[in-house]
């Protein structure tokens, strides 16, 4: 999902430099869900592939956190969802790095290396914005205020997580969320900007019910696989 | 918020970032080899950019950032003072001396 918002700006980059740094993360992130979604069809044995997973579902059947399908916006809006979700996905794939299924603590091990990147980058990135200008001090605020009720959403827990927990495959999302507040708020105050104050938290895409952002997202991302089922390229 | 000046680009007279030039090193304890220049704001910016241009595919275990205004260079017109001189003294490469017979080379 984010990687596919994150390559929205291929091409369209503030600079050349930047261009091919967002692109790299979104590589990174594709290839996270291409891994993830490869070892759930595994699961799931109903004869899917990652593929079919990726491009064959439609909005109900999605179950991203509401954050990533956001529009990608400006350069700052893009930086602040990268820097929130990036040190989440940090404490999600550290911990899933112990999980007893080997298949995904070896995705977990390899995301985790390019996700302390994506944590350098964007971090670094909000603090240049946020001691930057004025026009960028408030661009990246309004940002952050935008984005935090979408925050609550990554550390809601379920019973599927829960039933996963206790045969020690998945970590209760809820329990990253110190660890990533502490950052979150060290970045914040670093970039001299405002933590947002305690608002209505937005949820739902974890049950399929999403923004009317992703229709329109999806339409793009699927169009060639559906124009042209089984295409290769 | 605190009021910061915003510097307009008319004052500093730049519209793009500084220039940094980048060394990568292919392997532990090769030399550095220049790779080219990024622009970036900063050190720490010019690194991650390099990073991202001049190494993601594994080409370097290090990288350098230097400003490009730190750089000293010869210019075109010092090809004769600088660099005829060796030309014509061949004493001064290695080749100049017979080696003594019965040493294996």
């Amino acid at each position: 999902m984010l990687g596919h918002r994150l390559s929205e700006w291929c091409g369209h980059g503030p600079i050349l430099e930047e261009d091919i740094a967002l692109t790299n993360i979104a590589l990174d992130l594709v290839g996270e869900a291409n891994l993830l979604l490869g070892r759930a069809a595994t699961a799931e044995n109903a004869g899917r592939d990652a593929d079919a997973l990726a491009f064959l579902r439609d909005v109900r059947e999605y179950r991203n956190a509401l954050i990533v399908e956001l529009p990608k916006g400006d350069f700052g809006f893009t930086v602040a969802r990268q820097f929130l979700f990036s040190v989440y996905a940090l404490h999600q794939w550290e911990a899933l790095s112990t999980s007893a299924d080997d298949d995904l603590a070896g995705i977990a091990a390899k995301a985790l290396k390019e996700t302390r990147y994506h944590v350098r980058h964007s971090a670094e990135w909000l603090v240049r914005l946020g001691d930057g200008t004025d026009e960028s001090h408030g661009r990246v605020q309004d940002a952050l205020d935008e984005l935090w009720r979408f925050t609550g959403e990554l550390f809601l827990t379920d019973d599927v997580e829960q039933a996963l927990v206790k045969q020690k495959l998945a970590v209760d999302s809820s329990s990253l969320f110190d660890a990533w507040k502490r950052d979150v708020t060290d970045v914040i105050s670093r970039a001299t900007l405002r933590m947002p104050g305690d608002v209505y938290m937005q949820r739902g895409g974890r049950s399929g019910m999403h923004t009317e952002h992703l229709g329109v997202m999806l339409a793009e991302m699927q169009v060639l696989p559906r124009t042209y089922p089984g295409a290769k390229w | 918020m605190t009021k910061k000046k915003q510097p307009e680009p008319a004052e500093t007279g730049a519209t793009e970032h500084q220039l940094w030039e980048v060394f990568t090193q292919p392997g532990g304890g090769k030399p550095f080899e220049h790779a080219g220049s990024v622009h970036a704001p900063d050190a720490e910016m010019a690194l991650q950019n390099a990073r991202d241009v001049y190494a993601r595919r594994g080409e370097a275990v290090n990288l350098w950032v230097v400003p490009s205004s730190a750089i000293v260079a010869s210019t075109p017109e010092d090809i004769g003072p600088f660099f005829d001189p060796g030309n014509d003294k061949p004493y001064r490469h290695p080749q100049f001396y017979k080696v003594p017979r019965g040493i294996k080379v």
